[in-house]
């Protein structure tokens, strides 16, 4: 057996017309965290609930530690953590009592194995008797993650464990995931937020059931082919439009107090686009030259 | 008379012991953007159930579009918008469909309805999906469709609850061109979002922690007073000075 974790080979899925997947491929490492970045109905869930072994593909193979996702099935269920978007809690069970199910279903005890759950666990504790339903969206993923973990898997899954908390648990997750590497699990996480992409070690960016790249996100940020500016000034929304309508622009894109504007490399020099606007009655504008982020890279590649 | 759409006084509400809003005190003016940001749990949804007339306040005064939150519900109902990302569009119906139930839903007569729809459809591009499930219409297009008939009675306000969550890049940022055209016709919007840059693009921000107001103002008032680059650091230094629970 070589040192890689899951591998995943032209796998296709399709709901009626609907193309899910559409000949996916590729392979995560043991011991990497391994990010796919993208909407809701690009095909994430599906992905997961394939090598998960709880959906079939129509075509391709994938493995999972060395065991096929279908002949496998019962191994892999052994190994895996998964940690699915919607249900994972019962939530009319304490905090406690969820944990002990999960870890009793998987023939395991709490004690067993808390070292691995420890820097989570704790945070919950004092409120190990609160029924589920009760806590906190930042609590709840806390307490999922621990039931995920709770039977020591080779490989988790969290299908967007943070979608829909807020920025301050998001952090806080992200944190936990990184502790948790040191202890060699292969992460496989999915998020609709692209500036999720930089915690991960490599992320494939999906749409539409497509992997339209896999790299590290240092890699895919320094693929990124056109020249990139920010530009600010009051009224922003008629900039946007007034950017748009600038000869050689390529696309422009807004992220939060800035437009981001690209343009073919070399084509075009700031101080001609900063008189344009001051012109045009942008009296305060400021350009600046920035280097893109994963979602720059992530909206190029969809317009492709 | 003034230019308050939104005037909220003293606002409380418990459920039991647990006080979900604690002496909220804000105002929204006609045709703002208004960002109602907070962590989960903070209280957002508490108080917008109040405010768009389906939860009583345990004390305090609340009028929306000039009308009393405790004895004029049904005028406020008729005069706000709703949409959310979870709900609101039914999957089964098809396009034409959804946008006369909606309109009927919101009063408006069977010509209005008939004339509404045709110029919704036109404007919005949606002539060849007009018959189509909205389950087999891609995601950007429900978004748009969703909003527009959030306002197809023409109301003063709508209330959007975190209406970009989980959308792709390109769609969250066409959606922000509706809202600000929204409310360059004159309609006050009333957004929560997760996506920092997006309170960026609101007129005025409010976070919420723990049930009570910890900011209310411009996003460059407020980065200049945290002394933050964005607004995410803003929200990450006003939420986490709480205590974990």
């Amino acid at each position: 057996m070589n040192n890689l974790s899951i591998i995943v080979s032209n796998i296709s899925r399709n709901y009626d017309s609907v193309k899910a997947l559409d000949d996916v491929s590729f392979e995560v490492p043991r011991g990497e965290l391994f990010g796919f970045i993208g909407p809701d109905g690009a095909g994430k869930t599906t992905l997961f609930r394939i090598l998960a072994t709880l959906v079939l593909p129509d075509k391709g193979t994938a493995s999972v530690e060395g065991f096929d996702v279908v002949k496998d099935f019962k191994k892999i269920r052994k190994i895996l953590g998964y940690m699915p978007g919607r249900f994972s809690l019962y939530m009319d069970l304490s905090v406690e009592e969820n944990l002990s199910f999960y870890a009793t279903i998987f023939g395991t005890t709490i004690k067993e194995n808390y070292d691995l759950i420890k820097d989570i666990y704790r945070q919950i504790e004092p409120f190990k008797k609160r029924m589920a339903g009760q806590l906190s969206g930042g609590m709840k993923q806390k307490l999922a993650l621990c039931c995920a973990l709770i039977h020591k898997p080779a490989v988790i899954f969290l299908d967007e464990p943070t979608t829909g908390v807020d920025a301050v648990s998001r952090m806080e997750f992200w944190e936990m995931l990184r502790r948790l590497k040191e202890s060699n699990i292969t992460i496989m996480v999915s998020t609709p937020y692209m500036d999720e992409a930089s915690l991960c070690d490599r992320v494939a960016l999906i749409q539409d059931g497509k992997i339209m790249k896999i790299s590290r996100p240092e890699e895919i940020i320094a693929d990124y082919r056109y020249q990139l500016w920010a530009v600010r000034s009051g009224r922003f929304f008629e900039l946007l439009s007034d950017l748009h309508a600038y000869p050689g622009v390529h696309s422009v894109h807004a992220f939060g107090q800035s437009a981001h504007v690209a343009f073919n490399k070399s084509a075009l020099l700031m101080d001609d686009l900063r008189r344009h606007l001051i012109h045009a009655g942008y009296a305060d504008v400021v350009i600046e030259e920035i280097r893109p982020a994963i979602e720059d890279c992530f909206m190029e590649l969809m317009s492709q | 008379m003034n230019d308050n759409i939104i005037t909220v006084k003293n606002l409380v509400k418990k459920f039991g012991h647990f006080v979900a809003n604690d002496h909220l005190n804000f105002e929204v003016r006609k045709s703002e953007i208004f960002g109602f940001l907070g962590a989960n749990g903070a209280g957002k949804t508490t108080a917008i159930r109040i405010l768009c007339g389906l939860s009583y306040p345990t004390s305090g005064e609340v009028k929306v579009g000039g009308f009393d939150i405790y004895n004029q519900r049904n005028q406020i109902k008729r005069n706000i918008g709703y949409m959310s990302q979870k709900f609101s569009l039914y999957d089964d119906l098809t396009v034409y469909e959804n946008i006369r139930f909606y309109a009927g839903i919101y009063g408006l007569g069977r010509k209005e309805i008939t004339t509404k729809a045709a110029m919704l459809i036109k404007r919005l591009d949606l002539e060849v999906a007009r018959d189509k499930l909205i389950r087999d219409i891609p995601q950007g297009w429900k978004q748009k469709l969703a909003f527009s008939v959030a306002i197809i009675h023409d109301p003063k306000i709508v209330f959007l609850d975190e209406p970009t969550g989980g959308v792709d890049p390109i769609t969250r940022r066409q959606f922000w061109n509706l809202i600000y055209e929204a409310a360059r016709d004159g309609i006050t919007v009333f957004v929560t979002t997760h996506y920092m840059d997006e309170a960026e693009y609101c007129d005025r921000v409010t976070i919420m922690v723990d049930g009570k107001i910890a900011a209310l103002d411009t996003p460059s008032a407020l980065k200049k007073t945290y002394d933050a680059a964005n607004m995410n650091d803003v929200f990450l230094k006003l939420a986490r000075a709480k205590p974990v629970a």
